[in-house]
């Protein structure tokens, strides 16, 4: 990623990849030497259903800009329904960080097969943009900032 | 036990008082622990004076019970100061160990909370724009108020924190069972929080089926014949129950009330939010994109519900922007 175009901000986006395609679909990219975001730190996990809310809470509390989602399609989850569970809980999730005053769009989910490496590479250019566009999140600042600390 | 007796002090910072009440509510009870002890702070009960209790020796106190969050300055100062005072010092209630119902205003900013007290409510008239001051000169002198702060605190978010009773109010069985510990010295560990040790769902008496499956969330009062027997959930209720500690013997939801978690986490919980996230993501049944996205919109206050009692506590804390 070129310095001049990243406009002194670089995101960190954390990934949660399902194993049985989106983590394939990098492996891909990779192997087809299709060049990628850098910005994204995949991680591997059983299935998107296996991404608790919890985990995107500690992303973001933990210096992450965004956080992006990769699952099957409908109908070819290896656990029959994990990829449903994992868009409830990210429409849910979208709404609770509202109030707390994170933009929703900083948590996105994205159906992405094994075989599909230029969807993946697309959707992550595409998703570091908009959190680019949104700015850094710095809620692990946000949290050391107190006013009972400064107070008596 | 010394011939002295122990000397106990209950403090009130962001809270409503029925943590007060239910000190009250032992009935009995009561005049066995002022028997056996002295209480020498409660604003709420007794005449005393914060210059009193600042007068006292370090560790003077042998047991605070400190109810409500930390809102303003003042609470800050009694925190800090009762934690000098005190050998012990009880987080009372849900307000002091998640920042209870005052700690929904975390989910707004301080500014929005002031603008919308002072100047948008319909039914303010403040064309001069005043806002409270934390200090004012009158020719007697100068009045200070407490400033308030950016957000609700736990109580153990300021100072360390002894032991936990938590509950909004903390229930009867549990208040008795940390108040005989005290005057017994059969003490838990340090840090305990004196409830169960298991998610309110194992308490509950309503039938539960083995895997729930919810079609769509009603409010309270558009289930109009509501079973006395089946779950809650499963009747489309939002209930906190799966996420919240036990130890209230359930007792909104045998009264047809879904639970709001003023327990707090059930153990192992890092956020109520998150945790609940996840549970209506698994049972909610509809596998239709645009259906799914429309029963969640039609969720009234998604983030005001799971974090009814428990914003203080939660992960992300307070609202940025």
């Amino acid at each position: 990623m070129s310095s001049e175009e990243t406009n002194g901000f670089n995101p960190t986006i954390i990934g949660f990849y399902c194993r049985w395609c989106t983590h394939a679909a990098a492996d891909l990219a990779g192997t087809s030497r299709i060049p990628v975001s850098a910005n994204v730190i995949g991680i591997r996990v059983p299935c998107s259903g296996r991404v608790d809310p919890s985990f995107i809470y500690d992303a973001f509390t933990k210096g992450a800009d965004g956080v992006f989602i990769g699952g099957c399609h409908y109908g070819d989850c290896h656990y029959e329904d994990g990829n449903y569970s994992a868009f409830k809980r990210t429409k849910m999730l979208q709404k609770v960080i509202k109030e707390f005053g994170i933009e929703p769009e900083r948590v996105r989910i994205e159906w992405i097969s094994a075989s599909e490496a230029n969807k993946y590479k697309k959707t992550l250019d595409e998703f570091t943009e908009t959190i680019r566009e949104l700015g850094p999140l710095n809620w692990d600042k946000h949290l050391q900032e107190r006013d009972y600390e400064k107070s008596v | 036990m010394s011939e002295e007796k122990p000397k106990i002090a209950f403090y009130w910072a962001a809270s409503c008082g029925c943590c007060e009440i239910a000190i009250l509510d032992l009935d009995e009870a009561v005049l066995d622990v002022a028997a056996k002890a002295d209480i020498v702070f409660w604003p709420v009960a007794i005449d005393t004076k914060y210059k009193d209790i600042e007068a006292m020796p370090d560790n003077g106190i042998d047991v605070t019970f400190f109810n409500g969050g930390i809102r303003n300055s003042e609470a800050v100062h009694l925190a800090k100061l009762l934690r000098k005072k005190s050998k012990f010092l009880v987080s009372f209630g849900t307000c002091a160990h998640c920042g209870g119902v005052p700690a929904l205003a975390n989910l707004k900013t301080k500014d929005q909370i002031l603008e919308r007290v002072y100047k948008t409510t319909p039914s303010t008239v403040n064309p001069e724009e005043i806002y409270p001051q934390t200090s004012f000169k009158v020719d007697e002198g100068e009045i200070t108020l407490p400033e308030l702060l950016d957000g609700v605190y736990p109580l153990d978010n300021v100072v360390p924190v002894d032991y936990y009773l938590p509950g909004c109010p903390p229930p009867k069985k549990w208040i008795l069972a940390g108040v005989t510990a005290f005057l017994t010295g059969e003490l838990p560990p340090k840090g305990s929080i004196i409830a169960e040790e298991f998610a309110l769902c194992k308490e509950c008496p309503r039938e539960k089926p083995e895997k729930h499956s919810i079609k769509e969330f009603k409010r309270t009062w558009e289930v109009m014949n509501i079973d006395f027997e089946k779950c809650l959930l499963d009747q489309g209720i939002i209930c906190l129950g799966p996420a919240t500690r036990a130890g209230c013997e359930a007792r909104c939801i045998t009264t047809n009330y879904p639970c709001r978690g003023c327990m707090g986490p059930a153990p192992g919980i890092i956020d109520m939010g998150a945790k609940m996230v996840s549970v209506l993501g698994s049972i909610l049944e509809e596998k239709d994109e645009t259906k799914m996205e429309q029963i969640i919109d039609e969720i009234p206050d998604l983030a005001g519900t799971f974090y009814e009692f428990t914003a203080g506590k939660s992960v992300f804390l307070r609202r940025k922007n």
